[in-house]
């Protein structure tokens, strides 16, 4: 029993921490937003520099061979400073379903080896949403029909923009045509693959929503100090302090949950399903009391266009129904608390009931 | 990270189990708020002592197992899945017995923990006073040195199973005109002590839960201090520590309920149902029971890494206090118009369970610091809001 992370790893995400301090600014991410792409090829190629895109590639293909668990810190950074999908979905949930393939797979090795190389733009259509995120930059997408994954060249789709509330994700809907030539995998492999890629994907999604909840807070109580009415800071007010240490309560108690979820997935745990939801659950809870609570001690400032709280707040709001929506993921809890007859004793935390 | 039980873990957990089959008592004892019902604890005290699973994580000599903090966790599991009895000088032993440890004399720890673990000595806890609740550095109640001893006088209050137990440990302010946390000693005071006067206080649910104890020129000993003089406030923060953080309330504790109230859920589910928000709250409760022990797994791991625990364990105090409304509160709901029914009356059979840890659920978010107070540690000592 160790529920602790490698010196490597938290070193890792300390370094990845104080580097998209300086590169990925607000002001930045602001930039990047008014661009027509709304990506920075620049800002992605210092983050390959960094290691980040081959932390999970295999090293057989040049990457670091890392897995979910060290993925659960690099994506509260990701989340923190409010960096664009396509680098998790790339990087994290893309090289995952591209390790999962057989090695039969034309093209297998060249793809993880650029995904860790920091040079394939890479989308990923899952039936759990009907748009595509960074479809209209991809080079290849990979693609469900039923259980079976596609791998569909960009010449063979036509996308149309659907424009989310948050300026950081470019969403398609994608019109494609299935056929024996892209399909990678199928039957019981591909529907395998899905699924662990659904839970990837939510695993991704609930790490950044942490992040996105600590930032929000980090905002919220350097706001709360240097705003003053009747004489005094409102933080130090008793309702706010409360407000602010409900927010701190649920990031505490969601890591421990995130952290459980990605070992369980990394070591293909019989519960991975319930555990990732769970966490999902838990990083959507903290993320959008963040908000709430943020946006509620920042006043109307918490309204505008020109505080920062907006950025972090509306792509909270944005990533909670993303890789399964909320109902999805409490009712996955839901129904294995209650509607199976597994007896929950309290010696099962790390068993299959 | 690798969260799976080593094999002795596993053979621990195995050897409590069995132990604990064999063992528990099948009916339940009367409740430890009752003279009889405090004796009976102290002889199944006594046994688990005997076959050496009071204190699994006190070292051996202090009459402890010298176990780690996972084999603790481990025990806790099967000691509450077993349905053994609740633990009737926890208080002494999880609170105070962590404090000694920390800051006893040699003299201190091998005379009081080895009666501690066998229940010999009940402890009571003695913080409150009529004018120092959530303010506790209100303290008045007086410890005076006089050469070899000091003399007690003053009012402690809320002091639980203080009715029936041996001794009381807390705050006594030793330095005349001394203010707030300044000044405070930390004493260990015999109730049996000329001038000590124990009222009992009758809880909600009519029974003498805890009492008033009352200090007239009663001497205590100075070695019964323990820590310097007047630094007594350092060592009951570190006490409140240990009681907000990982011990007093260990995971088992409400994943034990949780899984009686998912099956009281399943076997009532069709009438259940009609609301289906009683569902959600079930699912709720397990995914927070669950949530609890992850994090008490994830501290054990960092404690023994070398991290301290800090203010953070007043986040998990709120945490626990308010799973434990939910989950009472839900049951409650389920069981409808039966949930009113006392454990004497015929209809009620086992579902008085329920009624007893709704009451006493309504304790939690009050007792250990109230849950405002926490709150505020946590804005001010995490976020660094101003006081």
């Amino acid at each position: 029993m160790d529920f602790t992370f490698t010196e490597d790893q938290l070193m890792f995400r300390e370094a990845i921490s104080r580097f998209l301090m300086t590169e990925a600014a607000p002001e930045t991410l602001r930039e990047i937003w008014e661009t027509a792409d709304g990506r920075c090829p620049e800002l992605r190629s210092q983050m390959a520099t960094q290691g980040l895109t081959a932390l999970s590639v295999p090293e057989d293909n040049g990457g670091l061979g890392m897995g979910d668990i060290a993925w659960s810190l690099m994506t509260q950074e990701l989340g923190y400073y409010g960096i664009p999908d396509s680098l998790a979905d790339t990087a994290y949930v893309g090289a995952g379903l591209f390790s999962a393939l057989n090695d039969s797979v034309v093209g297998k090795g060249d793809y993880l080896t650029k995904i860790c190389d920091g040079e394939l733009r890479l989308a990923i259509g899952h039936e759990s949403s009907p748009l595509v995120a960074d479809a209209h930059l991809a080079e290849v997408l990979l693609l469900q029909h039923g259980d079976e994954v596609h791998l569909v060249p960009s010449e063979q789709i036509s996308d149309v923009v659907n424009p989310s509330i948050d300026s950081s994700r470019r969403l398609s809907q994608v019109n494609w045509q299935a056929t024996p030539e892209t399909c990678i995998a199928s039957g019981e492999a591909g529907e395998k693959i899905w699924n662990e890629t659904l839970n990837r994907g939510a695993l991704s999604v609930a790490g950044q929503l942490l992040g996105l909840a600590q930032r929000m807070l980090d905002l919220t109580v350097d706001y709360s100090v240097q705003r003053k009415q009747f004489g005094k800071e409102i933080g130090s007010f008793q309702a706010v302090k409360h407000h602010l240490a409900d927010v701190a309560g649920k990031i505490e108690i969601a890591k421990p949950v995130l952290y459980r979820a990605a070992c369980s997935l990394e070591n293909n745990h019989p519960l991975s399903d319930i555990h990732v939801s769970q966490a999902r659950n838990f990083c959507s809870e903290a993320a959008a009391l963040a908000a709430r609570h943020g946006i509620q001690i920042h006043g109307a400032m918490g309204y505008t266009w020109e505080v920062d709280l907006q950025m972090f707040m509306k792509r909270s709001w944005a990533l909670n129904n993303t890789w399964g929506d909320n109902i999805f993921h409490k009712a996955r809890v839901q129904d294995y608390v209650l509607n199976s007859d597994v007896d929950l004793a309290p010696s099962k935390t790390f068993e299959e009931a | 990270m690798e969260l799976i039980f080593s094999p002795e873990q596993q053979s621990f957990r195995m050897e409590v189990r069995q132990w604990l089959a064999a063992n528990v008592p099948k009916e339940k004892l009367p409740t430890y708020d009752t003279k009889a019902g405090f004796e009976l604890h102290r002889q199944w005290e006594r046994k688990l002592h005997e076959a050496g699973f009071s204190m699994v994580m006190w070292p051996k000599e202090y009459g402890g197992r010298g176990c780690d903090l996972t084999d603790w966790l481990i025990f806790e599991e099967e000691y509450y899945g077993a349905g053994a009895p609740g633990r009737v000088n926890q208080n002494g032993q999880l609170l105070l017995g962590s404090t000694l440890l920390e800051f006893g004399t040699p003299e201190q720890k091998s005379h009081f923990l080895p009666r501690m673990a066998s229940s010999d000595d009940m402890w009571a806890q003695a913080w409150s006073e009529p004018n120092a609740g959530s303010d506790m550095a209100n303290i008045s109640s007086k410890a005076i040195r006089d050469g070899d001893h000091y003399v007690v006088n003053g009012q402690k209050t809320w002091s639980t199973r203080a009715t029936y137990a041996d001794w009381a440990f807390g705050l006594f302010r030793s330095e005349v005109g001394s203010k707030r946390h300044h000044g405070l000693s930390f004493l260990m005071v015999p109730l049996d002590a000329e001038g000590v006067t124990i009222r009992p206080i009758k809880a909600l649910d009519g029974e003498d839960a805890f009492a008033e104890i009352f200090f007239d020129n009663v001497k205590v000993p100075v070695e019964h201090r323990i820590g310097d003089e007047g630094k007594g406030w350092h060592v009951a923060m570190a006490t409140a520590g240990f009681e907000r953080g990982l011990l007093l309330r260990s995971p088992a504790r409400f994943q034990q309920p949780v899984r009686k109230l998912v099956k009281l859920y399943r076997d009532n589910k069709a009438y259940a149902d009609r609301d289906p928000s009683i569902g959600v709250a079930v699912a709720k409760c397990w995914a927070d029971a669950e949530a609890y022990a992850l994090s008490a797994y994830n501290t054990v791991g960092r404690v023994g890494r070398g991290d301290k625990i800090g203010a953070e364990s007043s986040l998990n105090k709120v945490f626990w206090s308010e799973l434990d409304l939910l989950i009472h509160q839900t049951a409650m709901n389920i069981l409808g118009s039966s949930g009113e029914l006392l454990a004497c009356a015929p209809l009620a059979e086992e579902r008085a369970y329920w009624l007893e840890g709704f009451l006493f659920s309504q304790a939690g978010p009050i007792y250990a610091g109230a849950n405002e107070i926490q709150r505020n540690i946590v804005a001010e000592r995490v976020l660094g809001l101003p006081r």
